[in-house]
């Protein structure tokens, strides 16, 4: 139901998937390094979004016209 | 001038209050009812109000009553048992209460069971009908009410856990009578954004702890059919962990307050990062291990060849050739040797042989015309010619007898 995924998944999930193609075996050794290269730079992505990320809130409101729209929401930070 | 009578107010509230102590029933009767509107005053005595679906009669306990009891909450339902009196200075008619007691089956018990019942067995509940929720959701939904300290907590905790998440507020009451409307509405915006906009993964539904009066929103069936209806997942997250409210029971997911809802709608940034480490250790620990084997194998290599190359070998081979070399020079020679004293031995035995010699001591070779050699009486007849070889020539001869 979900057309546009989590940026943070599709890292991860392709992550999960070099890992496995390097765990299966069976690649000649240039391959090898190489994907563990890739294996390396994703894993630094992950933890770059990981780390960065602040919770991103918004209010839906309602216009005039009856029409949605989203503003910046942010009183819920200040006690 | 009225021809009838004038009373004073009091004297027809006076006349109220005598009529009803004169009543047997009004004297002493048990209510059930719902409180509402409870407040016990700096006095120690409590006033509220009792209600049902049809109406509601105000209601007080002295303070020595109110002593002995646990005090209710509002939307408590209890049975109640005092006398119904005049209480002139305000006009009204009010229930002095003796006896307080909690009701089980109170009516908004039995309209909550009713409810119940129905939504379940239209199927609402269903096991079923239940969406499961995404495992690293983009942006969630969430309808509750912008002051309240449900918001602070959904927030604070999705902040904690997965910031990663966008969060799409759409405020709305959660109590009192313009809740149920509110929800639905909250609820209807967020689908409609959902569709048209920017999708969502999920919506939590939260709201702090309160009496059931407060929490009564949630056992609305505008409420119910709206949860059903949503197309975006619903979390709810309402009250406490032992309340339960028909909207728990529609929803994709109960969670028994409003952070376990924010709990359940998020993973944990902290295990993902755990994993993402495994992950990298598999890679480096299997790299690892193939660099080794292929280092292994050139190693096996490297080893193979060296016995297969020349060098010592290669010395100690030509020391046994050369060895053998002799050997076979001095079999050669002797064979030679032997073979040249053979060659000598037939030439001499040859010479030996040789005609001149023989005829040298004065024997003569004898053949005939055709070139035969004559060696038998036989082979010739007088008159035939032959011819005869001495030591230094040959001349013709013609045989006589």
């Amino acid at each position: 139901m979900n057309e546009e995924a989590q940026p943070f998944e599709k890292i991860y999930r392709e992550l999960e998937q070099s890992v496995q193609r390097l765990e299966e075996g069976d690649l000649p050794l240039a391959e090898s390094l190489a994907l563990f290269e890739r294996c390396a730079t994703l894993a630094e992505q992950c933890n770059a979004l990981l780390d960065a990320a602040e919770l991103h809130v918004r209010e839906l409101t309602t216009r005039v016209d009856g029409s949605l729209a989203a503003q910046p929401f942010d009183s819920w930070q200040s006690e | 001038m009225p021809l009838s009578t004038v009373y004073t107010v009091s004297q027809v509230n006076g006349y109220l209050k005598a009529l009803l102590g004169d009543d047997a029933f009004l004297a002493d009767v048990w209510l059930s009812g719902e409180i509402s509107n409870f407040k016990q005053a700096a006095s120690g005595h409590c006033y509220f109000t009792l209600k049902d679906a049809g109406g509601c009669i105000r209601a007080v306990m002295w303070r020595t009553q109110a002593g002995s009891i646990r005090l209710p909450h509002d939307g408590d339902a209890v049975v109640a048992h005092g006398y119904i009196s005049i209480y002139e200075q305000q006009g009204n008619y009010q229930l002095y209460v003796d006896r307080l007691q909690q009701d089980g089956t109170g009516w908004l018990w039995q309209e909550f069971q009713r409810l119940k019942e129905q939504l379940e067995a239209e199927g609402l509940f269903a096991a079923e009908r239940k969406r499961p929720l995404p495992a690293l959701p983009r942006r969630l939904g969430l309808a509750t009410s912008a002051g309240a300290a449900a918001l602070r907590d959904v927030l604070r905790t999705l902040a904690t856990r997965f910031p990663m998440v966008d969060v799409l507020l759409a405020p709305t009451p959660v109590q009192g009578d313009e809740a149920p409307r509110g929800i639905v509405a909250a609820l209807a915006a967020l689908n409609r954004w959902s569709e048209s906009q920017e999708p969502l993964d999920a919506i939590i539904l939260a709201r702090g702890g309160g009496s059931l009066e407060e929490l009564k929103a949630f056992n609305d069936e505008r409420v119910a059919r709206a949860i059903a209806a949503s197309h975006v997942p619903v979390i709810s997250g309402i009250g406490h962990e032992t309340d339960f409210s028909i909207a728990d029971f529609v929803a994709d997911w109960r969670a028994s307050t409003p952070t376990g809802a924010a709990l359940a709608a998020v993973p944990d940034a902290r295990d993902l990062a755990g994993r993402v480490g495994e992950l990298r250790a598999r890679a480096a620990a299997q790299v690892s291990r193939d660099v080794g084997s292929a280092r292994g194998e050139l190693e096996h290599l490297r080893s193979k060849l060296a016995r297969l190359a020349p060098g010592p070998q290669l010395a100690r081979d030509r020391q046994r050739i050369d060895g053998l070399g002799r050997r076979a020079d001095l079999a050669m020679r002797h064979r030679l040797r032997v073979l040249r004293d053979h060659v000598q031995g037939q030439q001499r035995l040859l010479a030996g042989l040789d005609p001149s010699a023989v005829l040298a001591r004065g024997y003569a070779l004898v053949s005939t015309s055709g070139g035969a050699v004559v060696t038998s009486r036989a082979q010739v007849q007088p008159g035939d010619a032959i011819r005869v070889r001495v030591a230094d020539g040959s001349f013709d001869a013609d045989v006589r007898a």
